[in-house]
């Protein structure tokens, strides 16, 4: 018997050698260790035997049936992998070919550079507030502070609706919205649509987006608006940017400036953006005007505040190398797919 | 403001400071500048010349054969006689004539006679001319570089004459440089002046800013008049009378007699020239001048047409008809100051000079009014009729009325300085209420308190006293009195500006401001901003359009005439009919945006745009118009259809939360295809079904009539829209998301399939499965509809999968039937929809 179980070992060695399939080698399985296979037979037959022979024969049998085993797991393992490695080598595919399209939209450039400007803002601590773009003479003009001959009040400059309400020719309204309604601390910015009587061309548009922002609280400085500003610039374009304030005029603030930006293309050097100066124009700041102050019936003398406002395009146009405003108001979607 | 950088120096010493540096100061002390332009860089071996014969050319009737003197400067082309031969077709060349000679191998500055500007000038060299040797080029003005507008008419249209009258010693330059003979090279500044300091229209005003700028003195002109030889005083001649004291403050006038008109001087000419105005004459020359000069516009009249030699300074007749200088009638009204003599009117004050009046060569006495008139007055003057002048739009600005008497001697000291008249002595000047400076008390601690300094007083003071702002007070206070050209120095405010720019922005620290803020927006941009990122999500591209549109586009989208749309809000001054109405839909920028892609051959869009719609506020028409947002979706393409379309809209409702929506099928709305267009509706609000109202509209969506595609050149393409209201949006958005535990138990599910009338909508059938459902309906969806075989004519089957859970318990297979069943019958009396085999 023992003999017979030394060959079944040898067989199923032999056997084993050649199969090639996981299917071969269960067909090995059944013959051997099956219901009715030759190793289940053999041990079936031992309750014929002595127990002295059984005790013998068992523990050689079962050494058998343990070293059968391992030889068909090593085996249905190997040929699981075969059939893995078949199987891949059928389905591999040529990675060169182009993947399926899932197309994503994409936001107006103009609504790219608004959020993201936004988000420096408000980074920073300032809220969003919004207002109409139909506005009032008052809000638009009178309570910023522009004298009655103001020349933006021109026909020639300004759409009007009526002879007290007209297209706002700047964010700047919502400053006087936001000081009537609200008390300080203040801490705004506020985007949306402008209007002036330019003939559209290349560079100007009768319809565009400014940000505009204020700020008023005790003991707010002209320091204060060079930081908030200069932290901006450095937030937009770069850690390495650096801010210009030069003294300018605006009705509505006192001191005023305008703010260049060392030309985020070249670092300063000069190129065709700066039109060599290193330097770009980007917004109008001041201190906001005691007079503006006033119609939100704030106590001049406590509270002082800044304001900014920078124009949209611009600043997208510069960013993105866009050389027409018109294109973004032409809505091509291949200028608008650009800027996925 | 045109600022040669020789004229600043005049007053103020700044020989040693380089012309970018000066650029730069001016800039930021608060002088910001537009360009700054180097003339005549560009010119090399350009010289003086003489032209010493002329021969006509052989062959060509327009040219000429000039033989030119150029002393001793070598050149090629110099023939046996020392003569150098150029060949010109210029008008104006005569024997004897003193013009600027381009060399061979010279550079001028350009353009050339007819041909555009070159980057880095014009090489000329020798070369023929109709096959005549020409070794050089005489030059015009033009080609010098100088504009059309600032040339004197005398040699506009030809050859710069260099006539020895005008350029004192020309003779004696002969072949010497002529940009070092004439001193052409030089810088122009034009600087940027803000409104509020008309002050700066003044070289005077720019050198004022210069010296404090650089910390140097400055020195006004020179006004003493040296020998007023003139015979009689002015008073003897003129009398002044102001009957309108508001519009005229101040009025003097100055006599000057044996006056020669003519040409004035080359500096005299060179400063006009460059500051961007035209040489005429020597006494218009001065005049204007004094005005670059002082920013005061001044006025010469001939005295022999001042009928009694009076003076009155009132407004125009109504009606009057009155007559300028540049020849053309105009019609008065009550409200215009006019200048009058005894019997008639001589000029429009502040704006222009009468016909009537004008200096002509024959003139020999002359008034030189030197006068201030309220820029009010004039601005609505200059405005009623259309005539905007140099000096209207000074006085306009405002002027001090204590610079006229500066200037009237002023112009009479350099006519008395170029010989082109005797001055007379004294001057009539009537100012009934002379203007002071407004004197106000600022403080040390607020001015460093608004800018974040600590600067002390005397620091201050000295900042100030440069700009000529007097100071006194001690302490804290300082009490400023401005020169009175400053009028914008009026509050405290004003002079905190005047210490920032003089301290200077760049040395102001660097802070941020110490309160903390919470950021937040509005929810309905929050909404917005979500609406942007679903449809983005979904593949939709992002537009912009103009607020403003024609009122044609509710026409070409078939808009009814009475209904809403129509309701726009009107620009009094559109740029254009295109651009003249506030939109109150955004359907028709969506289609134009469209037609542009599908003409530029873009096979597929699929847009959006969320923008304001502003309608008229109709109880109240002084009222602000109703703003509110829409939003606008489009598209067309392949693949595209009335269900992908929907599939956005009904995906975009879900993000924002708008539950048990409707859409009802429309075929009255002009816009939309009649069989293929749908309201979208929303249950109403509690309040609204108080009122009476079912529902409540989120917008309309559907393929757009082909009629309305054709309008806008998308004959047959198939386009698909919606236009959903951002106030209804906002009143039913529910952004807040709460969890629903996922099921615990089992559900059943069963697909049926039905067969009904061909008009049957899908919405009716699923509401009866709904209804009947209820409560163990978890969700009913089409997943099948089929016309064609085995389906008789007129019907179709509609298959919809239904899947049924009880939340609290496993459902039993009675249970379900028992509702499923209720479901199948309702079905079948309701709707007469009949169970099909599977």
């Amino acid at each position: 018997m023992q003999e017979q179980l030394n060959r079944i070992k040898e067989e199923a060695k032999a056997q084993l050698e050649k199969a090639r399939t996981q299917a071969e080698t269960e067909e090995i399985r059944v013959k051997l260790l099956g219901k009715k296979g030759e190793l289940t037979q053999i041990l079936r037959g031992m309750g014929k035997l002595s127990p002295e022979e059984r005790k013998e024969t068992g523990q050689m049998a079962n050494k058998v049936r343990s070293e059968i085993e391992a030889m068909l797991s090593e085996k249905f393992e190997a040929a699981k992998k075969a059939a893995k490695e078949a199987q891949f080598k059928i389905e591999r595919v040529d990675v060169t070919e182009p993947g399926k399209a899932r197309k994503l939209g994409v936001k107006h450039p103009l609504t790219i550079t608004m959020e993201e400007i936004s988000k420096v803002f408000m980074n920073m601590g300032f809220s969003i507030v919004e207002g109409p773009e139909v506005e009032t003479v008052f809000n638009n003009f009178d309570a910023l502070n522009a004298g009655p001959n103001h020349p933006a009040r021109d026909m020639t400059d300004t759409f009007y609706i009526t002879e007290d309400v007209l297209l706002r020719t700047q964010t700047s309204p919502v400053q006087v919205r936001t000081l009537l309604k609200q008390d300080p601390p203040i801490k705004v910015i506020s985007p949306g649509r402008c209007f002036r009587c330019d003939t559209p061309d290349a560079t100007h548009s009768p319809m565009f987006h400014q940000i505009e922002g204020l700020v008023v609280d005790e003991g707010i400085t002209m320091a204060d608006l060079k930081g908030t500003l200069d932290s901006f610039a450095k937030q937009l374009f770069g850690p390495e940017t650096k801010t210009k304030f030069r003294p300018h005029h605006f009705p509505f603030t006192e001191p005023s400036a305008e703010v260049d930006v060392s030309c985020f293309k070249c670092g300063g050097k000069g190129c065709r953006v700066c039109k060599g100066s290193g330097w770009i124009e980007i917004l109008g700041c001041g201190m906001v005007h005691p007079n503006v102050l006033k119609v939100g019936g704030l106590d001049t003398e406590k509270y002082t505040g800044f304001a900014f406002g920078l124009g949209v395009e611009r600043v997208a146009m510069l960013k993105y190398g866009v050389d027409d405003i018109r294109l973004f108001y032409e809505n091509d979607m291949r200028f608008i797919e650009q800027f996925k | 403001m045109l600022v040669p950088v020789e004229w600043i120096n005049d007053y103020i010493d700044l020989k040693d400071v380089s012309t970018d540096e000066f650029c730069e100061k001016m800039i930021m002390s608060g002088s910001n500048l537009e360009t700054c332009e180097y003339f005549c860089e560009e010119m090399e071996n350009v010289v003086v010349g003489r032209i010493e014969k002329i021969e006509p050319h052989p062959d060509a009737d327009k040219l000429v054969i000039c033989r030119i003197n150029v002393g001793n400067k070598e050149t090629a082309g110099i023939g046996e006689d020392g003569l150098l031969q150029i060949v010109t077709g210029a008008p104006n060349v005569f024997e004897g004539a003193y013009v600027p000679v381009a060399l061979h191998k010279s550079l001028v500055p350009g353009p050339l006679h007819g041909q555009p500007k070159q980057e880095g000038g014009v090489k000329i060299t020798k070369g023929k001319l109709r096959g005549v040797e020409s070794f050089g080029m005489l030059c015009s003005a033009g080609e010098m570089g100088f504009e059309d507008k600032v040339v004197p008419i005398a040699h506009r249209d030809g050859i710069w004459n260099l006539d020895p009258a005008v350029y004192d010693g020309i003779e004696e330059q002969l072949g010497k440089d002529f940009a070092d003979v004439l001193a052409l090279k030089q810088a122009v500044v034009d600087f940027e002046i803000t409104p509020n300091r008309p002050d700066c229209l003044a070289m005077i005003g720019m050198a004022r800013e210069a010296a404090a700028t650089f910390g140097r003195s400055f020195a006004y002109p020179d006004t003493g008049i040296k020998d007023a030889n003139g015979e009689g005083k002015s008073a003897d001649y003129v009398s002044v009378e102001i009957r309108n004291t508001d519009a005229c403050r101040r009025y003097v006038a100055r006599i000057v007699t044996d006056v020669k008109v003519e040409q004035s001087p080359w500096w005299l000419q060179k400063r006009l020239m460059y500051a961007g105005m035209r040489p005429i004459n020597n006494i218009v020359d001065i005049t204007n001048f004094v005005m670059l000069e002082y920013g005061q516009p001044l006025h010469a009249f001939d005295i022999k047409e001042v009928h009694g030699g009076k003076i009155i300074v009132e407004n125009a007749a109504s009606g009057e008809k009155f007559t300028t200088l540049d020849e053309s009638e105009r019609t008065m009204d009550g409200d215009m100051l006019m200048i009058k003599d005894a019997e008639r009117s001589i000029a429009i004050a502040g704006v222009m000079g009468g016909l009537n009046s004008e200096i002509e060569e024959s003139t020999k006495t002359i008034i030189i009014e030197s006068a201030n008139f309220n820029g009010d007055s004039v601005r609505a003057t200059s405005k009623k009729l259309g005539l905007r002048t140099e000096a209207s739009s000074r006085f306009e600005k405002g002027i001090d009325p204590n610079l006229t008497e500066a200037a009237a001697d002023r112009v009479c000291r350099l006519i008395e300085m170029i010989g082109a008249g005797k001055v007379c002595e004294g001057s009539v000047d009537v100012y009934p209420n002379p203007a002071s400076a407004k004197v106000i008390d600022v403080r040390v601690d607020r001015i460093n308190h608004v800018l974040g300094i600590d600067l002390s007083r005397e620091e201050m003071v000295g900042m100030l006293e440069g700009l000529e702002i007097g100071v006194g007070g001690s302490g804290n206070i300082m009490t400023v009195t401005p020169p009175t050209v400053r009028q914008d120095l009026l509050e405290e405010e004003d002079y905190i500006e005047e210490v920032a720019r003089m301290y200077g922005y760049d040395k102001l620290p660097v802070t941020l401001p110490k309160g903390n803020n919470e950021a937040g927006m509005p929810y309905e941009r929050e909404v917005r901003d979500l609406c942007r990122e679903a449809l983005c999500g979904m593949g939709l591209n992002e537009i912009q359009t103009y607020s403003f549109v024609s009122p044609s586009g509710v026409d070409k989208i078939r808009i009814d005439e009475d209904s809403w749309e129509r309701a726009f809000v009107r620009i009094i001054n559109p740029l254009g009919e295109e651009n003249s109405v506030m939109r109150t839909v955004l359907t028709p920028n969506m289609l134009e945006v469209l037609a542009r892609n599908y003409s530029r051959n873009i096979e597929k869009v699929e847009a959006f745009e969320i923008g304001n719609t502003f309608m008229e506020n109709p109880i109240n028409l002084d009222k602000l118009p109703d703003e509110d947002y829409a939003l606008c979706i489009g598209m067309y393409g392949k693949d595209e259809d009335f269900f992908s379309l929907k599939g956005v809209i009904v995906e975009l409702l879900k993000v924002l939360g708008i539950k048990r929506t409707f859409f009802v099928s429309e075929s009255e709305y002009g816009v939309y295809h009649p069989g293929r267009c749908a309201r979208i509706l929303v249950e109403a609000s509690p309040e609204m079904k108080a009122a009476g109202e079912k529902y409540e509209e989120l917008g309309i969506m559907g393929e757009i009539h082909p009629d309305v595609a054709e309008n806008y050149g998308m004959d047959g393409v198939r386009i698909y829209c919606c236009e959903l209201m951002f106030g209804a949006i906002l009143r039913k958005a529910n952004t807040e998301i709460v969890y629903t535990p996922l099921p615990k138990f089992p559900s059943t599910s069963r697909d049926i399939a039905l067969l009904v009338d061909e008009d049957m909508e899908v919405g009716r059938i699923k509401k009866v499965i709904e209804e009947y459902g209820e409560p163990i309906l978890e969700s009913v969806e089409l997943f099948d509809v089929y016309r064609g075989k085995q389906v008789e004519e007129g019907k179709k089957s509609v298959a919809f999968n239904i899947v049924y859970r009880d939340k609290e318990k496993t459902l039993t297979d009675e249970e379900v039937i028992e509702v499923h069943g209720g479901v199948l019958n309702a079905l079948k009396e309701k709707l007469n929809a009949v169970l099909r085999e599977m």
